[in-house]
């Protein structure tokens, strides 16, 4: 049994990262490119959360109300963006973590108004109920392997249009560089409003992913979002790559922890971005 | 020959696969006005920097009156008697001039961790704020806010700040830059003055003002240093001629 | 640099008038009531020392102050006489040495990093409070007794008495004002105040500016603690609420709406925000609507705060009284 539950941790721990990377990578480009330190980014996961209850209560389907809930959320980051965002820009970030720590109250008691306080679960679809047998008494959920699956695909294509594509490039120029991008002349509000929305809508997305599993309740996004913050940091601001591994670490011992520490599982996660921050100040892919 | 005040062997500073400097070897006497002359991009700029341990170097050494001080950071820099200026005006905008040299002046107490009596009260850190204003001409503006003050006087309010640590060394990062001719003369007028008592490297691009200044010249290319010697030297060298006068000409016209 | 001008004296003169009449008034629910928002007015002053002061933006700040309410509890919590002198001396003791390795660690970082490892570092103690079944886990700690305030055998305070503790409280954010006032004029306060406006000269200039930032830090993070020690001996009930990050940005948010870089602005957050918080759910159950949006209208259009304002109202007026003033 020992080897075949350590198994399962670990898929778990890799799910749970994965979550932790769709998270984080806009996270930590919000952060890069645009400066802006975003603690709203947790309402977007509880936003995508609550979309897709609403939404596969509608229709019936998780997939359709995932489809739907996708541009509502990118609609939302942009929305956030214009109206709110905007106005930090040559802002302290201490303006900034103020007006975005008001958005998460708002947001709050948005979602109470709108779904009230209960738990709600959403179903999963027939198609991906099933677990798969590991060995005798030791099965995993197929839709935990969806999940993982899911954030795979998207991880790829987010390396793709990063890396090969000119919207990519000018990302990459802009997490290294801010004044650059200006200088080439490059629409910055433009770009602004697409990172912004696109992070929104991928922390939505792990929210919509996540509903399944975690129920969805109020303040959902508080938790993750510190969480998030922890691998960004880790990651170092601004690099994908170290958002990635910093997901992964983070999911690994948070799930391993909560196996092997019970009594300390939390701050399992937070010892260890201690220790990482006590050898690398800038995080394992920051730039001095 | 005079007191080596300070010496810098086989300096060198990459940045990644960029020498920003290479190889520099330099002597700089006590009492004298040396000035390092260079086109942009000679890594003037990053040689200051080093000196002041706002950068450490990638190998070589730096003394300070026989001590290595290779690896000082910038407090410590200050605090052992090299005082700097920046290039960037650097100043904080949102005190009083008098404010501005007091932190200067403050740093003479041997430590700032004290807690009790008013700071108002050290007459000895008013006096050298004082003096420091005085030196540069700012003393009827010490209550002016300086992020108020024009452009030149801030550049003055910058050297004044420098002084007001008292420094036996002088680090000024183009002093002039940026400035009318006005403003210009009366700075130049300055430096003169202290040139009389006070050690001196300056990096500055106004040739006008390097030579009617400087004892000594280093000049400076691609990282390395190409020539050294007196005024005269430097004016009547051919390769620096080559390297820089005649390079400058053109990127000034 | 906010200099504290004759008006602005005056004016907290007559605060102080107000707050030294207002149990003989006011009912013993609004006594407590201000009792605990001067206890926060504490926590929110010494968040002042590093956000206002200091240019340190901490977002883990009730870290500190759950900190000392819980070593209180602790350490404490179960003793029938609680020496208070003893109990202050070693809570105010912990808490510093906490903010001296939290802030080492953090000192090193700036910018958003500082920001994010604060904010880590408070969830860790949060989680460590929150999951820890011997200190009560999630439903917290209760306290039998109160300190008791002796000198040789004879009792200076009874904390028992809900008046006595309003003018004890009281008699500490007057003594909090006071020293933190006493530093910001000494030689070391010119320098914090020097490196929130431009660090790297200050450093230039020959001060070692991570060492003074610790000290800040831990100055700071006492005074939370003390905070947190009145806390847990007005409650006497204490949970890890107290340490979670949704206090340390209200937090920032009384620092910020009072006027930040004064050392009375905090003072007049923290009255508003706490009785906006007592006062708005009678109105509606989602009050905290109308707080955010609060938070966004000082953001964008307060960013100085009511310090600011006041400060602007009274230079209006005085002009004339206090040009050619420094300090």
């Amino acid at each position: 049994m020992e080897s075949s539950f350590y198994f399962i941790q670990l898929l778990n721990g890799i799910q749970y990262g994965f979550l932790l990377f769709l998270m984080a990578s806009g996270l930590t480009l919000i952060f890069g490119i645009m400066g802006i330190i975003n603690l709203a980014h947790g309402a977007f996961y509880m936003v995508g959360a609550y979309l897709c209850y609403w939404l596969t209560g509608i229709t019936g389907n998780l997939f359709t109300g995932i489809l739907l809930a996708i541009p509502l959320s990118i609609l939302v980051g942009y929305a956030v963006e214009r109206l709110a965002i905007s106005y930090l820009y040559r802002r302290d970030h201490l303006y900034q973590v103020l007006l975005t720590y008001a958005l998460i109250l708002i947001a709050n008691e948005l979602q109470s108004i709108l779904w009230g306080n209960d738990v709600h679960s959403v179903p999963i679809p027939e198609l991906l109920r099933g677990s798969v047998q590991l060995t005798d008494n030791q099965a995993y959920p197929v839709y935990r392997l969806f999940i993982s699956a899911t954030c795979i695909l998207l991880a790829a294509v987010m390396y793709w249009v990063i890396q090969k594509t000119r919207l990519g490039m000018t990302i990459r120029a802009g997490a290294s560089n801010r004044e650059m991008v200006q200088a080439l002349g490059i629409n910055i509000n433009w770009l602004f409003a697409i990172v912004f929305s696109m992070g929104a809508a991928l922390a939505a997305f792990a929210g919509m992913l996540a509903a399944p599993v975690n129920t969805v309740y109020p303040g959902i996004g508080d938790n993750i979002l510190i969480i998030s913050f922890v691998v960004v940091v880790i990651g170092g601001i601004g690099s994908i790559k170290g958002a990635f591994i910093g997901a992964l670490l983070i999911g690994l011992a948070d799930t391993f922890g909560k196996v092997l520490l019970p009594e300390m599982a939390s701050m399992v996660v937070y010892t260890l971005m201690a220790a990482v921050l006590f050898w690398r100040p800038q995080g394992l892919f920051g730039k001095v | 020959m005079s007191e080596i005040i300070l010496r810098t062997e086989h300096l060198c500073k990459n940045f990644g696969g960029l020498k920003a400097t290479d190889d520099v070897s330099l002597e700089f006497e006590r009492g004298k006005v040396h000035a390092i002359l260079g086109p942009n991009g000679a890594g003037k700029t990053t040689l200051i920097n080093l000196l002041s341990g706002e950068l450490l170097p990638s190998s070589g050494r730096i003394l300070f009156k026989g001590y290595d001080i290779t690896d000082a950071r910038p407090e410590k820099v200050s605090r052992i008697g090299i005082g700097r200026s920046f290039q960037k005006t650097n100043i904080l905008p949102g005190f009083s001039c008098l404010q501005n040299c007091w932190i200067g002046a403050q740093s003479c107490l041997i430590t700032s961790m004290r807690f009790f009596r008013p700071a108002k009260h050290l007459r000895m850190v008013h006096r050298r704020a004082d003096h420091a204003l005085q030196l540069c001409g700012l003393s009827n503006k010490r209550n002016q806010i300086a992020g108020t003050m024009s452009y030149g006087e801030q550049r003055q309010l910058e050297i004044a700040m420098m002084l007001a640590t008292e420094p036996e060394l002088l680090l000024l990062d183009e002093p002039l830059a940026g400035m009318g001719t006005e403003e210009s003369q009366q700075v130049t007028a300055l430096l003169k003055e202290l040139a009389k008592e006070q050690t001196l490297i300056l990096i500055e691009h106004d040739m006008d003002a390097v030579f009617s200044l400087a004892d000594r010249i280093t000049v400076m290319v691609d990282g390395a240093e190409l020539e050294t010697g007196s005024v005269e030297q430097i004016r009547n060298s051919q390769a620096v001629q080559d390297a820089y006068l005649g390079h400058d000409e053109e990127d000034a016209a | 640099m906010h200099t504290v001008t004759r008006p602005i004296i005056i004016f907290l003169c007559l605060c102080l008038a107000l707050l030294l009449l207002f149990p003989m008034v006011g009912s013993a629910f609004y006594t407590g009531l201000v009792t605990k928002i001067m206890i926060l007015s504490i926590f929110t002053i010494s968040l002042d020392l590093l956000i206002g002061f200091t240019g340190l933006v901490s977002f883990g700040h009730a870290a500190f102050f759950g900190i000392g309410a819980y070593l209180l509890a602790i350490l404490f919590g179960d003793l029938e006489h609680i020496n208070y002198w003893w109990s202050l001396t070693l809570t105010l003791s912990l808490t510093g040495l906490a903010a001296l390795l939290v802030g080492w660690l953090c000192i090193r970082t700036s910018g958003i990093y500082f920001i994010m490892l604060t904010l880590a570092f408070a969830q860790m103690f949060f989680y460590f409070f929150f999951e820890s079944p011997r200190f009560g886990g999630d439903d917290g700690i209760f306290m039998m007794n109160k300190p008791e305030i002796t000198l040789a055998t004879r009792q200076l305070v009874d904390l028992d008495n809900e008046h006595d503790f309003y003018y004890f409280v009281l008699a500490w954010l007057v003594g909090v004002y006071l020293f933190l006032s006493m530093i910001l004029r000494a030689p070391f306060g010119h320098v914090l105040i020097a490196i929130k406006a431009n660090e790297q000269r200050v450093r230039a200039l020959g001060y070692s500016t991570p060492h003074y930032k610790l000290v800040s830090f831990v100055i700071a993070g006492t005074i939370a603690g003390l905070a947190g020690f009145l806390e847990a001996a007005h409650t006497s009930f204490i949970t890890p609420a107290y340490l979670g990050w949704h206090e340390s940005g209200m937090a920032i948010m009384m620092v910020i709406l009072g006027g930040m870089g004064t050392l009375f602005g905090p003072v007049i957050g923290t009255f508003i925000v706490v009785l906006l918080q007592d006062f708005l759910p009678n109105f509606t159950e989602h009050w905290k609507l109308i707080m955010g949006g609060i938070i966004i209208f000082v953001v964008l259009f307060l960013p100085n705060g009511i310090a600011g304002l006041i400060y602007s109202i009274s230079n209006r007026f005085f002009s004339r009284e206090n040009s050619g003033r420094e300090g």
